[in-house]
């Protein structure tokens, strides 16, 4: 090992050395003083992200080309530890309130976090796997924290089984890209493919294998059944931190992934993409519709989000437009985090130890009674729909820009008309909160109020002033290593 | 700094210190709530005075406010703000209904006072933004900004059914402006600028594009304008909205159609334009005659002023794709007048709901004898409503029809013939309603009214306030137009270069 190698995982190591620490730490801490070690977990994060920020320009590659460091997974590893603050931040009183506030939350999620840093940084898919299994194991057991509540043990028993079951056709796809290629580093099949030494109708089949399996990860249509029921019974911290982090984690594995390795076969994959794409749009936002439970609600509206990342995805072989699209995926994976991390902080302001507080209705009145929460709400209501002044506007104007210079216009216009059909239930919340009349009770949470208050500054502020996001994501590349 | 002193980013951003001051005000102060935003309301229609003050008809694009916004990662979006004859008036519509708006809401909107300033000065922002921006992204966001304070005008002061007018107000019109935004990106994407004056230069769209962008626009400003058959949205917003949200959506926020229509349809797409205006005469013209037959139908008298705009927009329309000199400048002209009457009837259909809290035609009568000045307010501006000489309607649309009547672009007079029809069809339901409920024996609402203990009363000094700058207009342009013509006229001129190519001559 180098001081190269070390470094262009350092993020990552420092932050599982902090993980273990406060595992550690935990097991020796006094009963009842477990809430100190969020603020730990806090700053482990915080630290973290001062050194990926200050690796920021570095385009590396480690450990015999196994991971990279580039303008891609730097600026998804900013991304995935500003996931990880919000996490704490919101999970810190909730989970108090709900009464799982035990030290391993944190550790877990920092476990998780390493994981999603790591599958930016993969550039093999041995790696890439591991990535997966990091992120995703902490990730079942948090589905399932809350054990005294059947639907949590139930979120978490169905995750786990499907995600398994999920993870097995990424492997399968792995061993078939081996089998084709003889090699699961990046670099080498690259070389294979363009040699013509690979087998290609094995590539093809590991490369749909591959599309399944993280295709459930980001909840993209047909593999979504497990997304409303997971995200309504496991505790609305980790909802939150699923529905947020854990997509994105995808989409960043989906990207490397296939725009390095598998533009040839972009004839055969994209139109799928696209129609999947499509698929996702429509059927997240028709059935969120029909949606009263707001936890349920939201969950298929992440549904009907992935569908939108994914149009960015679908010219992805397009040499001239693959930058762009990579660009307009990640700038609206941060109007997306954004968006959807405050609405699930205003969820967790609502929603009381009994499971009540998550209905819609529970929020008629709400406008009237707690004017800055309803408001913030309203804000990320409207940058989820795509409306002005928010960042979701600007997001879907860069996705749908992607998409057209692709020349893939049919799926533009599904885009902007499953908008319309989203607008429906996303102002229903709106109408509900501030056009009915109601007494909603929230609890009183000063981290949260400071999280989704920053979460909608940034929403707001950078819809005004999008340049020096457009120009981070524009250099956010993935090199070909 | 300097930024926010050009004088069309003041106007533009001037509500918004009224906003702030507003935040800061105690929500049970209502009066200095509203002393505030009609202070600033009136600053700025006192700035926009001196932005008239400064505006040369002659000139092309003015006052323009430039900067780089977006340019990075491939995108060429520019903060770029301008003022030309086809925009000024509105500009001034705007600013001038605002206080007046806001006056007439003194006592009508007794509830969260606070934050019903904050969205109505929020909403002349929107307003403003859209008749100056001259950057297609710019403009989108302030065209979708709009959406957002009118949504809540209606949803939370709004009548009964206002969670549903509100809604499909809301998704109405989104429906339209989305696929707008899809034609604005292949714009930007495919001639490298969203700047319109820049697009207008470069010009080059094949024929067969130009159709499908100019179908896109089309759809968002339809659904404003409303034209038949889009309308439905129009009665319910109207008639649930509050008062001042009617005065503002019907004065303003239609305006916005139309305006769409002759800065971006006429300007970008004018081969396209050429060849959809014989369709949209037609539409125009449904819309004029099925405006004026269904609001003599109704009974309830905001509906019949709400389906009566149908019918005058109709007319704006018609003139605007006459495509010549009269047409447009009469189309213009009447979206002004339109503002006028239309928000002054507004107005007035609300201060007798105020106090009778009903808005059925047949409860009342003979209103004239009890509250005299009410009756001959009402008289005067339901006269310049359907368009009699001397007052401002007759202007307008009679010079729609000239053009109409010699457009080349409809290639035949039968359009002008037909929309005449429209002009007797409004002094039918105009004199229809004015004789209901104003004329003959007293209705049994004045009964009802004394057995609550009230008595009818006749307009007091704050609602003449509020009338009267209306009134003047409507006098001035109805007996000599020809100042606010000498402001239109040139760019005007300009506009029609690209088609004079087109037709010929």
């Amino acid at each position: 090992m180098t001081q190269i190698d070390l470094y262009s995982i350092l993020p990552i190591s420092v932050l599982v050395a902090f993980a273990c620490l406060l595992l550690l730490l935990e097991v020796f801490y006094p009963k009842g003083k477990q809430k100190e070690i969020g603020f730990f977990a806090a700053f482990g994060f915080a630290l973290t992200m001062g050194l990926a920020i200050s690796q920021l320009g570095n385009t590396i590659s480690g450990f015999g080309g196994m991971v990279a460091l580039d303008g891609f997974s730097n600026f998804l590893n900013v991304l995935f530890l500003l996931t990880g603050i919000l996490s704490v931040a919101f999970a810190y009183g909730y989970n108090k309130r709900m009464g799982i506030d035990r030290g391993e939350y944190y550790v877990l999620i920092m476990f998780s976090v390493a994981g999603m840093m790591l599958m930016g940084q993969a550039t093999d898919l041995i790696i890439t796997f591991l990535a997966l299994e990091l992120l995703s194991i902490p990730l079942y057991i948090l589905a399932a924290f809350s054990i005294q509540k059947e639907e949590s043990e139930e979120a978490g028993i169905k995750y786990f089984l499907l995600g398994s079951y999920a993870t097995g056709f990424i492997v399968f796809g792995i061993a078939l890209i081996f089998g084709a290629t003889t090699s699961t580093a990046f670099a080498a099949i690259i070389a294979s493919i363009a040699q013509g030494t690979a087998n290609l109708t094995l590539l093809t089949i590991g490369a749909a294998l591959l599309l399944i399996g993280f295709g459930f990860k980001v909840a993209m249509v047909p593999f979504h059944m497990w997304t409303p029921d997971v995200y309504q019974g496991s505790p609305t911290s980790v909802t939150a931190f699923m529905a947020a982090g854990a997509k994105a984690a995808g989409f960043a594995a989906l990207l490397r992934v296939f725009s390095s390795l598998f533009p040839s076969l972009a004839a055969d994959l994209a139109p799928v993409i696209a129609v999947l794409a499509a698929l996702t749009m429509i059927i997240g936002n028709i059935t969120a519709v029909a949606q009263t439970d707001m936890k349920r609600m939201l969950g298929y509206s992440s549904i009907a989000q992935a569908g939108y990342i994914l149009m960015a995805f679908v010219p992805f072989a397009d040499e001239a437009v693959r930058a762009t699209a990579i660009s307009a995926g990640l700038f609206y994976l941060v109007a997306y985090t954004l968006a959807s991390f405050g609405s699930w902080g205003v969820l967790m302001m609502l929603e009381r130890e009994e499971g009540k507080g998550l209905s819609l209705a529970d929020y008629a009145g709400l406008g009237k009674k707690y004017p800055l929460l309803a408001f913030a709400m309203a804000v990320f209501m409207l940058s989820l729909t795509g409306l002005p002044p928010t960042l979701g506007l600007v997001g879907k104007f860069y996705l749908f820009r992607a998409v057209m210079e692709g020349n893939v216009l049919w799926l533009a216009i599904v885009g902007v008309l499953t908008s319309l059909v989203s607008a429906f239930y996303y102002l229903r919340v709106i109408v509900t909160m501030y056009f009915k009349e109601g007494a909603p009770v929230i609890i009183q949470d000063r981290l949260a109020y400071w999280a989704i208050g920053s979460c909608v500054v940034a929403t707001v502020a950078l819809s005004l002033v999008p340049a020096p996001l457009f120009a981070w994501v524009s250099n956010a590349l993935i090199s070909p290593f | 700094m300097n930024f926010l002193l050009e004088p069309l980013n003041l106007v533009t951003f001037f509500p918004l210190l009224g906003v702030l001051v507003l935040l800061l005000v105690k929500s049970e102060a209502k009066n200095t709530l509203r002393w505030v935003a009609l202070g600033t309301a009136l600053i700025n229609f006192g700035i926009s005075l001196w932005i008239l003050g400064k505006f040369d008809p002659a000139g092309d694009l003015q006052l323009v406010s430039q900067y780089d916004w977006i340019q990075v990662a491939g995108w060429n979006i520019k903060y770029y703000m301008a003022i030309d004859g086809l925009s000024i008036l509105l500009v001034l519509l705007t600013t001038f209904l605002t206080p007046i708006a806001i006056l007439s809401t003194w006592t009508a909107v007794e509830e969260r006072v606070k934050d019903f300033m904050v969205f109505f000065l929020m909403l002349e922002v929107g307003m403003l933004g859209v008749f100056m921006a001259q950057d297609l992204f710019l403009f989108y966001i302030f065209w979708e900004f709009t959406l957002v304070p009118m949504y809540f005008l209606i949803g939370i002061w709004g009548g009964p059914n206002r969670l549903y007018a509100a809604v499909k107000f809301f998704l109405y019109t989104m429906a339209g402006s989305i696929l707008m935004l899809l034609a604005i990106l292949w714009l930007g994407v495919n001639q490298g600028t969203f700047s319109v004056p820049d697009l207008v230069a470069k010009g080059g769209i094949p024929a067969d594009i130009q159709m499908w962008l100019f179908v896109a626009f089309t759809a968002a400003f339809a659904i404003k304008v409303p034209m038949w058959p889009l309308h439905s949205w129009l009665p319910d917003a109207h008639v649930e909205a509050p008062t001042a949200g009617s005065v503002i959506l019907a004065g303003v926020l239609l305006k916005m159609g139309t305006y769409g229509f002759l800065r971006f349809n006429l300007q970008l797409f004018p081969e396209a334009a050429y060849a959809a205006a014989p369709t949209i005469a037609v539409l125009a013209v449904i819309g004029i005659l099925y405006g004026a037959a269904v609001s003599y139908s109704q009974k309830d008298v905001k509906k019949l002023v709400a389906y009566s705009s149908v019918s005058h927009l109709g007319f704006v329309m018609l003139g605007m794709f006459a495509l010549n000199a009269q047409g447009i400048e009469g189309a213009i002209l009447q979206m002004i007048n339109h503002g006028l009457s239309t928000g002054a009837l507004f107005l007035m259909v609300g201060m007798i709901y105020e106090q009778t809290h009903t808005r059925e035609i047949a409860v009342y009568g003979g209103l004239w004898k009890i509250t005299p000045v009410y009756g001959s307010l009402m008289l005067i501006v339901a006269l310049s409503s359907m368009g009699l000489p001397g007052l401002n309607g007759f202007v307008g649309e009679f010079t729609i029809l000239l053009g109409a009547f010699g457009s080349k672009a409809f290639g035949s007079p039968i359009y002008a013939i037909l929309s005449a029809i429209g002009v007797i069809l409004a002094a039918i339901y105009i004199l229809y309603m004015f004789q209901k409920m104003f004329l003959g024996p007293a209705g049994k609402i004045v009964e009802e009214v004394k057995h609550h203990g009230h008595e009818l009363r006749d307009l007091n000094a704050r609602e003449i306030i509020t009338l009267l700058p209306l009134l003047v207009f409507i006098f001035w342009i109805g007996l000599y137009p020809a100042p606010f013509f000498n402001l239109i006229a040139p760019a005007v001129e300009k506009l029609l270069i690209p088609f004079q190519a087109v037709i010929g001559g």
